[in-house]
């Protein structure tokens, strides 16, 4: 089948056209099975090498082509064209400052995942028979969904608080201290609570579940986003999940 | 241009460079870590199944039995001396993980949970076992977060999104490094007393490769150009099961969960090749099996794939037929494999639990690479000799402990295991050495090469080149190898290799995210290596462990224990037509573990 790209052009250094433009490119023999990040480079390597974005194993593991597919964050190499049929509009990810066609300045993102603390905090001596800490299989369960996360960003910027104010930590930063607030062997909840319940932490989520659908990992943010709030509120990560309301994934 | 100052560099930011800075940086030196992608992008991420240890957890193991897995795995290439160390402190290096807060699956108990692999047996070959410690199977991606996470902690600096393009060398040692940030196009020199590549594969020489884009061999490739040998080349590995036509990875640990591979008369085919552990032999021998199979014409439907089963009917059948009191559910498959499931519904739209799963043999890991010792010191000759200031680890690294094949889940041993002895043996080193000047004009050559690129007025796209030599690679130096195909692939890389310098055109003449240089630049890597492979292919004539020569089928122990090195001779450093290569095969392996136990002399593989 044929296939209409419409694409977010922008090249700061170009002389011709150095605004913000919209560009169309046609591609032939496209199969319905392919990914949108294969087109993309089908576009870059056969009619205009200055087509501009950032992606890597193309599976969706290394969460780099998070891009605006037809009005909706996604990763690039996670949707093929039955997904999305034979129009195609790609944009960057909004609400962080666009360098280059896709690539946007991901640092305030970044930043905003460093300020949550979003490593293991446990100041004890390891167990004295040198093995590992023991951890039961319902409180590995209580934390498991919000491990998925790759940092792709495709939560954080489709959430309108966060392109209204860009102090907001965002959902991502969220998802990443829920991992450790709900580890049973870590001892930084208290420090990531305080954190988050500054007037730019978790408040700022109007519950408005853009973030849920746009992540490619299966992370229900929402969720995670609702538990921290509790737990906030309840001055205390104890007893906030119920391993048994997990919802299963078959 | 921009001159930085760091007692030590690292170069690559997956498991293995950041274990590296971690280590490097908790020893007391000044640390900076300097990769083309963002950390989290590393292709570490997208490891599967599990990473292999003797803990013991579930049944008894003993890191002597993962020792002789991993040098019969080898088809006995691997340097015996550096597969001790693998075995031994993969236990220490794993409860640390943990320590970092890794969130392994568990057991019962509460401790890690393990899972079986492939060529992973206890008892020296007995039955399979319990050995890959595990995070559902997305392990990988928990390791990769892991050290991240911990190098945040530790205020390890980085710079990402700078592409490291040359090795600086001066008066014998390597004293930097030169990197493109790739938001400015702009030069930096990094001038450090300890340099660590740690860049990854070069999975993108062949056409069917479960390798991320950007594992293009950056790092082996620059360290080649400046005069470090490449060893054992020929030793690639194809994973047997790559989702068909994309070739992305579906873990072996579906295997180890009691996954079957059909032909299509529904035939459980590797009950011919590997009658004691079947599916669950070497990587190297199930890949020529699904091949054999193909040729018979037993793929399904007569296309090159075969089938994959992990439908709980079909697993649950086999365990009983095979006497095994374990059963498993949907739900128990839908929690272990998850990401499996997810690639497999995503991909090629078909659902593992339902139906079987389309698979072929792709591209997955180099065996050879940048030659170093068990301390991750780069060394360049048979005799061992140390280049100072220099140290590789991870998948560009060939320390040897994987010799001629592989086993699932030593990669991610060996990141770590390797990793934090390259960062322990910087923190010494730094604390000794003083720095090295730089030579005057560190830039100059590469600046040139970038340049030149840049401005290339040819009449051929990288994308199309890449193409040509994908395809060329697949076929003449792939699973199965004879003389005539791979003086073919010589032959046809040498054209394009000619072509990349006199015919090349890219579209892109800015400096900001010029990523149409840059995968030009990659470009050149990958022409580098793939000739590389080849010579050092048609060189050795025997079958042993990934390399498979149909015209010299029996391996030749008398003649071939022995690691190839190759080194590139000659003024110009990159890609021109044919390359003046040395090669030689006097670098002996070492047998330090048969030497005092016969179990682990050379015999005839069977599985």
């Amino acid at each position: 089948m044929d296939v209409t790209f419409r694409i977010r052009r922008y090249n700061p250094e170009s002389t011709t056209n150095p605004k913000p433009h919209w560009q169309e490119f046609s591609l032939k023999d496209v199969a319905e099975t392919d990914r949108v990040l294969e087109l993309l480079h089908r576009i870059k390597w056969e009619q205009d090498g200055t087509l501009t974005l950032r992606r890597s194993c193309s599976h969706g593991i290394c969460g780099s082509d998070a891009m605006r597919i037809n009005g909706r964050n996604a990763l690039a190499c996670k949707l093929l064209i039955r997904d999305v049929g034979e129009k195609v509009q790609i944009e960057p990810i909004l609400g962080l400052r666009v360098l280059k066609d896709l690539v946007v300045d991901m640092e305030p993102f970044f930043e905003h995942y460093r300020s949550v603390m979003p490593y293991f905090i446990n100041n004890t001596p390891v167990p004295a028979d040198g093995r590992e800490r023991l951890q039961t299989i319902e409180d590995r369960a209580k934390f498991d969904n919000t491990t998925n996360c790759i940092l792709c960003a495709a939560c954080t910027t489709s959430c309108p608080s966060f392109w209204a104010n860009g102090k907001y930590v965002g959902p991502a930063a969220i998802v990443q201290a829920h991992r450790f607030i709900f580890d049973s062997r870590d001892q930084g909840a208290e420090e990531r609570l305080d954190v988050l319940a500054d007037p730019n932490g978790v408040w700022r989520c109007r519950t408005i579940y853009n973030c849920t659908p746009a992540c490619p990992r299966g992370i229900e943010v929402t969720r995670a986003i609702g538990e921290v709030k509790l737990a906030i509120r309840k001055g205390s990560p104890e007893g906030i999940i119920n391993v048994n309301d997990i919802p299963q994934h078959t | 241009m921009q001159t930085h100052q760091f007692d030590a560099v690292i170069v690559g930011a997956g498991g293995a460079g950041l274990m590296a800075a971690l280590y490097a940086s908790q020893g007391g030196a000044n640390v900076a870590v300097v990769s083309k992608l963002y950390p989290t992008r590393s292709h570490t991420g997208a490891a599967l199944g599990g990473i292999g240890a003797a803990l013991g957890n579930l049944e008894e193991d003993n890191p002597l039995w993962h020792a002789y897995d991993t040098v019969k795995g080898g088809d006995y290439l691997a340097d015996q001396n550096a597969v001790k160390v693998l075995a031994e402190e993969a236990i220490d290096s794993i409860i640390e993980l943990e320590h970092m807060g890794l969130p392994f699956d568990r057991t019962s108990e509460g401790r890690i949970s393990q899972r079986r692999f492939g060529g992973h047996t206890s008892n020296f070959g007995e039955k399979p076992v319990r050995r890959a410690c595990h995070s559902a199977d997305r392990t990988g991606h928990m390791i990769l977060q892991t050290l991240y996470q911990q190098c945040i902690k530790n205020n390890v600096r980085f710079f990402d999104e700078f592409h490291v393009v040359d090795l600086i060398m001066n008066q014998g040692k390597a004293v930097g490094t030169v990197a493109i940030q790739l938001g400015t196009g702009e030069m930096h020199v990094f001038h450090a007393k300890a340099t660590l590549f740690a860049t990854g594969g070069w999975g993108r020489v062949w056409q069917i490769t479960s390798n991320a884009h950007s594992l293009t061999g950056d790092g082996s490739a620059v360290v080649f150009r400046r005069g470090v040998p490449m060893q054992d080349m020929e030793f690639y590995q194809f994973h047997p099961t790559g989702l068909y036509g994309l070739g992305v990875l579906l873990t072996e640990g579906i295997r180890g969960e009691g996954g079957i591979l059909l032909n299509r008369h529904g035939q459980r085919f590797m009950e011919k090749y590997a009658p004691k552990i079947k599916d669950l032999a070497s990587r190297d021998v199930v890949s020529r099996s699904i091949y054999l199979e193909l040729r018979e014409g037993n793929g399904i439907g007569g296309k090159d794939y075969v089938h994959l089963d992990i439908r709980p009917e079909t697993v649950n059948r086999y365990l009983a037929e095979a006497g095994e009191t374990r059963r498993v559910d949907d739900a128990y498959i839908a929690q272990a494999l998850a990401e499996t499931l997810e690639l497999c519904r995503t991909y090629a739209g078909v659902d593992p639990l339902t139906e079987p799963m389309p698979i072929q043999p792709t591209a997955h890991y180099a065996m050879g690479g940048i030659p170093t010792n068990i301390n991750a010191e780069v060394v360049i000759d048979e005799n061992w000799t140390v280049l100072p200031g220099l140290y590789a680890a991870g998948e560009c690294a060939c320390v040897s402990c994987h010799g001629a094949n592989r086993l699932g889940t030593n990669s991610l041993v060996d990141l770590v295991v390797f990793g934090r002895r390259g960062g322990k043996a910087i923190a010494d080193y730094v604390k000794r050495a003083s720095f090295t000047p730089l030579p005057s004009n560190p830039t100059g050559e590469i600046e040139a090469e970038i340049n030149r690129l840049r401005n290339s007025k040819g009449k051929t796209r990288p994308g199309e080149l890449r193409k040509m030599m994908q395809t060329s690679m697949m076929s003449n130096v792939g699973v199965f190898r004879i003389e005539s195909g791979i003086k073919q692939g010589i032959s046809d890389v040498q054209e394009l290799r000619e072509r990349y310098q006199t015919d090349l055109t890219i579209d892109d003449r800015g400096f900001q995210f010029n990523t149409d240089l840059i995968e030009a630049w990659e470009l050149g890597c990958l022409l580098d290596l793939a000739l590389v492979t080849g010579k050092s292919a048609v060189e050795r004539t025997e079958s042993r462990g990934g390399h498979s020569r149909e015209d010299y089928q029996n391996r030749d122990d008398d003649k071939w224990m022995c690691h190839t090195l190759a080194y590139r001779k000659g003024d110009n450093p990159y890609p021109r037509g044919t390359m003046d290569l040395e090669i030689n095969h006097n670098k002996k392996v070492d047998t330090s573990l048969a030497d005092v136990d016969k179990r682990f002399l050379p015999k005839e593989r069977v599985y």
